[in-house]
């Protein structure tokens, strides 16, 4: 691609931003499609999730990183 | 005309011990103990390890020695030429100097398996303690834990030049490479709430350039440890990307980077045109909207989201890989995969990202908290969903979501389980691997360039690796077929 394509292509989706932030697909509908699917799955994190989901994410405290 | 990329990950390994407090330190170094000790007839650890650990018995983790045993840094070299220890309070697996993209996939998932086996192997030898590890790069509470890439670079090229041309990529690749976090960590830069983002890291990147690793972290580091001939060579330490479960991340952020660093070696200027007007407020922005439709400013005003500019260093890179071949990040074959991929992904995060869901960890991770959110209607506050986060990231195979997702695979098991043990053939990591294998007991210390053995009457013999390139396979298979011990093996390299 050209420089001056670049700065087209570039403009032309500031001009699309708008229209984008119109119809971008929600979140939830996203979940909705995908909930089929993963309804199985979903049956399996449950039994792999702490029974204290809370205390589990509290307790994960990790210093010292680079 | 670029160096071959040679490249490696460092992982430093998120652990949790659920049976005591506060003994992060102690697990860690109890954890890889206890892998070496399992796996001591295929393993050997010669980093500072080997004196100072009783050989033993297994019960001397928990029973009157464990003290010593737990209090010290483990530092040791594995076989397949990676290096494994204990860094601040974490365990860190360093893959072994990797010749493409696609074999650092193998290594670096060697590496989670290394870590799942120690899981067990703690298990077995102190049962009270519960340890669980995880691959990923945050606690959720403002404290972040690194996935460093190096790639060999050309010392030759002015760092500036890197600093210039390799940062728009550095911020906008996470689109595909990100892994995806429920909340955010450091203060917002816009009024909306970040419920999820992209990036583990990208919160805590302040400054363009820098020095620093533990705070004030820069997009581009400048560490100056070669590891190799400082005249010829440059290591690249790249800190600024996310742990990766999903091969195609891992084989995407590796491989589009090392293509862009090749580029910039051979004074193409990759990011022309396209550089960022605020990197550090970039590399966020991109990281807060999971829509990906955001835009960023560059520095002629322009607007444009991650994914254009994305788009336009493949276009690039691809134009510049048609001129210049493939050598630079592996064969054909590897080469063909990589633009084959990235332009795949690309074209999915531009028409329907959750076509994604298999392959690009941050939008597996999405699309499943997604619909367990729905499935129960729960709050993204919710502590569920934050532990969802976290258990996508356990190593352990009957607790990691990742694995539960079943997804897209670019190597074989096969090739990941031969990887525990075996080097690379490709780089000096052979002959550090298989000397470990062949002259255990001859080997004093070893380390990124170099092996120090002891042949018995006379002074240590240190033999120097000081190009990552020397030392394949094909270099030193037959030397060390022919060599019994490594007596004979340093009077023939010094013949």
């Amino acid at each position: 691609m050209t420089e001056r394509e670049l700065k087209k292509k570039v403009s032309q989706r500031d001009t699309k931003q708008a229209e984008v932030e119109e119809v971008k697909p929600s979140a939830s509908e996203k979940g909705e499609k995908l909930k089929a699917e993963l309804d199985e799955l979903l049956e399996e994190i449950d039994e792999v999730l702490e029974d204290n989901a809370e205390e589990f994410v509290r307790n994960y405290v990790q210093k010292g990183g680079q | 005309m670029a160096l071959q990329k040679v490249c490696g990950i460092e992982t430093e390994y998120g652990i949790l011990v659920t049976s005591k407090d506060d003994a992060s330190i102690n697990a860690s170094s109890m954890l890889i103990n206890a892998y070496i000790e399992r796996e001591k007839q295929a393993l050997t650890s010669k980093w500072d390890f080997k004196d100072e650990t009783p050989q033993k018995d297994a019960r001397g983790f928990i029973g009157p020695h464990a003290p010593e045993v737990e209090t010290h840094l483990v530092n040791c070299v594995l076989k397949n030429g990676a290096r494994y220890y204990v860094d601040h309070a974490h365990p860190e697996y360093s893959t072994p100097e990797c010749g493409n993209p696609l074999e650092l996939v193998i290594w670096d998932k060697a590496g989670e398996r290394i870590l799942e086996y120690s899981v067990k192997a703690l298990e077995q030898y102190a049962p009270d303690l519960k340890v669980k590890v995880f691959k990923n790069n945050s606690d959720g509470k403002g404290n972040s834990y690194g996935c460093h890439e190096n790639y060999l670079t050309d010392r030759a090229l002015p760092f500036n030049k890197i600093v210039e041309h390799l940062v728009t990529h550095l911020v906008s690749r996470q689109i595909y490479c990100g892994s995806g976090k429920v909340g955010y960590e450091t203060p917002l830069i816009t009024n909306q709430d970040v419920v999820f983002q992209i990036s583990q890291r990208a919160d805590f990147f302040e400054e363009l350039v820098g020095l620093e690793t533990t705070i004030k972290r820069p997009i581009v580091n400048t560490r100056d440890e070669p590891h190799a001939n400082p005249e010829l060579y440059r290591r690249l330490h790249v800190i600024v990307g996310d742990a990766n479960i999903s091969e195609i991340s891992t084989f995407l952020k590796v491989g589009t980077t090392a293509v862009i660093l090749a580029m910039i070696e051979n004074n193409m200027e990759p990011s022309k045109n396209l550089q960022l007007a605020n990197p550090v407020k970039a590399i966020k922005q991109i990281s807060y909207d999971p829509t990906l439709q955001s835009s960023v400013e560059l520095q002629d005003g322009k607007t444009v989201r991650a994914i254009d500019l994305q788009w336009e260093l493949y276009q690039r890179a691809k134009a510049y890989l048609s001129d210049h071949g493939f050598e630079a990040i592996g064969d054909d074959s590897v080469g063909y995969k990589l633009l084959e991929l990235w332009e795949d992904t690309l074209s999915k995060l531009e028409n329907d990202l959750f076509q994604l869901d298999k392959s690009v960890d941050w939008i597996a991770k999405y699309s499943l908290i997604l619909a367990y959110k729905e499935k129960y209607g729960l709050n993204f506050s919710d502590a569920k969903l934050k532990a969802i986060d976290l258990n996508y990231h356990d190593v352990t195979k009957e607790r990691s979501l990742a694995v539960k997702l079943n997804l897209m695979k670019l190597v074989s098991e096969q090739e990941i389980l031969k990887a525990i043990s075996e080097p690379p053939e490709s780089t000096r990591a052979y002959f550090r691997g298989k000397c470990l294998e062949k002259y255990n007991a001859e080997i004093v210390t070893a380390n990124w360039d170099s092996i120090v053995f002891d042949i018995g009457h006379e002074p240590l013999r240190r033999v120097p690796m000081m190009d990552p390139l020397k030392g394949t396979r094909k270099h030193v298979e037959t030397l060390i077929s022919q060599c019994d011990n490594a007596e004979q093996l340093v009077a023939k390299l010094e013949s």
